[in-house]
């Protein structure tokens, strides 16, 4: 009650005052027209490089015959867990099949697999860059950190200012969302090796390409399949919010389902998502735990 | 023999401007004073050696003394901050990138204390290694690696991993990768610390045997003085960064030049280090076979003995006569041949003295020590052996 009275009396003590404004917004947007006139070609070429990359991906996935696709994931749940595994992986897919999902599964997991591949590309080198200098270590911890504490969606936002709407956008924002794992355990990877060992390598006069590709990495494997399991899980959940700048797939009729409140329509999507994200978790992990270097 | 490898006034010093710290190094400023003044760690403090081709020269001294910082200066794993290191006359600290490459692939070979093997890779993956980086191609190098990998005796190992063998494997792998390459020089840091005694010591034997046809110059670090003596050619002391001395191992025994070297010789064994050459005496009296029992009556009276030793006129020991058979002997006219006695022990003068102690408490005469043509060279006495011990 004596608040109550308190704020009825002192109304501007607790209301924030209307003349302390700063409109970000209209410099945020002056900042990104900036970027368009100057760099406007440089994001054109990436736009165009990841829509390349995205159409080949989605080409191949829906050119598959879906039994194939069955085929290969009870191959490989077999070999890099169970048989058992294997056979419910494989029925689990065809359930979403009878959903009436292949084709959205397959939106999904392009944009996930796109996302995992650009990931690797810079993810590794940005790692090894790490390992090898304090320095740039030092510089890019923050960044991940930062990167790490954010909430997903916020990534929506740079990713529409710089790209708009769409596939592109979807797999940048999922791209910079998952990436941080790869980078960490590629660094951590490369840091864990044995001193003695890399002494061995410079010591029969390797180079330092030699102590790279036939002593680090490797030797990294283990943590670097790790940080790729990681990533990928990270691009799955992350693709579901990116549904929301329109990426057609799952996550999108997610989105649908709720805003109609269709339960059946999103409790069949939402559980096509669960699946790919075990299907995808148990094999990658499975492949990862092959890299495991005995002793 | 001509000099392998030749380090001149070599220091080392660990922190962020070691070659500010040089002078204060030169001056002789103490290794805990320095790193309190200024947060350097003096490694190593002006070394001067020499290593001649085909020598084993072992680098002896307590944890932290500067062993592995010098031997890792050998094959610029470590930058010395001053001084000079000549291969073959060629000073390797002036090569650049491509010649340092080159020497390393080529002279070179380190064999590591953990073994530093690739746990991602085969036994004959790891042995392969050294030829791999030298571009070798793929038949002939897996060729050389499993003839390496045979002469380590480990055969039929070739495609298991290095975590499936025992520490003393894992160490012949690692030296069979360093053989492979075929070095003039291999550098062992504490080769042998981390494997238990019985296989030390096979590995050890198997080191000398090895060396023995090789003829590699082997720069062998150990914290062992047994170890040291054992197979060191010529030994180095080393304290606090600083070559205290350098000598075969007799020498060091014989004549320690400071407390430290006296504290280490005194951990020694010296049974196992000094031979019959060491402690044989020459003998001071000897009869001729043909001056006969008259005169080895003579010479036994007159020394106060009641034995001697026959040779012939080559030196050729022939036996031994004690006073009471010579004096029978002359009675019933017999020559002294006839009376020789063979009950007393021969040694060679390579034989260690652990060897010879069980001999020389077992008989009462002293123990001969001879050549291969039967030449008496020397004699050893039980006190001789055991007076060398203490
Ligand atoms: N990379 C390094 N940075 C700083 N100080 C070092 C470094 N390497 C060695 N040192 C220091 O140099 C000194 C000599 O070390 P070194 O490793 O050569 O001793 P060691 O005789 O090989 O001992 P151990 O028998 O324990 O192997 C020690 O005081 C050590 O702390
Ligand atoms: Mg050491």
């Amino acid at each position: 009650m004596a608040a109550g009275q308190l704020s009825l009396q002192l109304p501007y003590m607790n209301n924030f005052p209307e003349f302390l404004t700063f409109n970000l917004g209209v410099y945020v947007e002056k900042f990104v027209k900036w970027l368009d006139i100057n760099f406007g070609d440089f994001f054109e070429a990436v736009s165009n490089a990841i829509l390349w990359l995205m159409i080949h991906i989605e080409d191949l996935l829906l050119w598959l015959p879906w039994w194939l696709v069955v085929i290969v994931v009870l191959i490989m749940g077999w070999r890099f867990s169970s048989v058992i595994a294997g056979i419910v992986f494989s029925l689990m897919l065809v359930l979403v099949g009878t959903f009436g999902y292949w084709d959205y599964m397959m939106y999904t997991l392009a944009i996930v697999l796109a996302s995992v591949i650009i990931s690797l590309i810079f993810g590794i080198p940005i790692g090894i860059l790490m390992a090898y200098s304090s320095y740039v270590q030092a510089l890019m911890r923050p960044v991940l950190d930062f990167m790490q504490t954010m909430p997903s969606f916020v990534y929506l936002i740079p990713a529409m200012l710089l790209f708009g709407l769409g596939k592109v956008p979807a797999v940048f924002a999922t791209t910079v969302y998952a990436i941080p794992p790869v980078i960490r355990l590629t660094d951590l990877g490369i840091r864990q090796v044995s001193k003695e060992m890399v002494e061995a390598a410079i010591s029969f006069g390797s180079g330092s390409w030699d102590v790279l590709t036939k002593v680090q990495l490797p030797q990294a494997l283990p943590a670097i399949m790790a940080g790729i399991n990681q990533t990928t899980m990270m691009a799955l959940s992350m693709v579901v919010i990116a549904s929301m700048i329109g990426a057609k797939g799952l996550g999108m009729e997610v989105l649908i389902a709720i805003n109609r409140i269709e339960i059946g329509r999103g409790f069949e999507a939402g559980l096509g998502i669960v699946i790919i994200a075990i299907i995808m978790d148990r094999i990658s992990q499975g492949i990862a735990n092959r890299f495991k270097i005995p002793g | 023999m001509p000099v392998k490898v030749e380090v001149k006034n070599l220091t080392k010093i660990f922190g962020r401007n070691p070659k500010a710290i040089l002078e204060k190094v030169k001056q002789g400023m103490s290794k805990e004073k320095i790193l309190e003044d200024t947060g350097h760690t003096v490694g190593i403090r002006n070394a001067s050696f020499q290593v001649e081709e085909g020598e084993v020269f072992v680098i002896m001294g307590l944890s932290g003394s500067g062993k592995s910082t010098l031997i890792r200066c050998l094959n610029l794993l470590n930058k010395p901050t001053a001084g000079e290191i000549y291969v073959d006359g060629d000073n390797i600290l002036e090569y650049d990138k491509k010649q340092l490459k080159k020497f390393r692939q080529e002279k070179v070979a380190m064999v590591f204390q953990h073994f530093g093997l690739l746990s991602h890779r085969t036994v004959i993956g790891n042995v392969e290694y050294g030829l791999e980086v030298k571009k070798i191609p793929k038949n002939e190098r897996c060729e050389i690696a499993k003839k390496a990998i045979a002469n380590a005796g480990l055969a039929g190992w070739e495609n298991k991993m290095p975590n499936e063998l025992s520490g003393g494997m894992q160490q012949r792998v690692g030296l069979a990768r360093a053989l492979a390459n075929d070095p003039d020089i291999l550098l062992m840091d504490e080769p042998f610390s981390a494997l238990d005694p019985l296989i030390r010591r096979d590995m050890q034997y198997e080191l000398m045997e090895l060396q023995s046809r090789l003829k590699k110059t082997i720069i062998f670090i150990t914290h062992d003085i047994n170890e040291a003596f054992k197979i060191g050619d010529r030994v180095a002391v080393m304290k606090d960064g600083v070559i205290e001395q350098i000598g075969t191992p007799e020498e060091l025994l014989a004549s320690p030049e400071s407390e430290y070297i006296e504290n280490f010789v005194k951990d020694i064994d010296r049974s196992k280090v000094l031979q019959a050459k060491h402690v044989m005496f020459k003998p001071t009296v000897l009869v001729s076979i043909k001056e006969g029992l008259k005169a080895a009556m003579m010479e036994m009276k007159s020394n106060g003995i009641s034995s001697v030793f026959v040779v012939d006129s080559e030196k050729r020991l022939q036996g031994i006569v004690t006073i009471d058979d010579t004096i029978k002997a002359i009675k019933e006219n017999k020559t002294l041949r006839e009376i020789l006695k063979h009950d007393y022990y021969t040694t060679d003068c390579e034989a260690f003295l652990q060897d010879l102690i069980p001999k020389a408490t077992d008989t009462k005469y002293p123990l001969a020590v001879i050549d291969e043509d039967g030449k008496l060279l020397g004699l050893i006495s039980r006190v001789s052996v055991l007076s060398a011990l203490v």
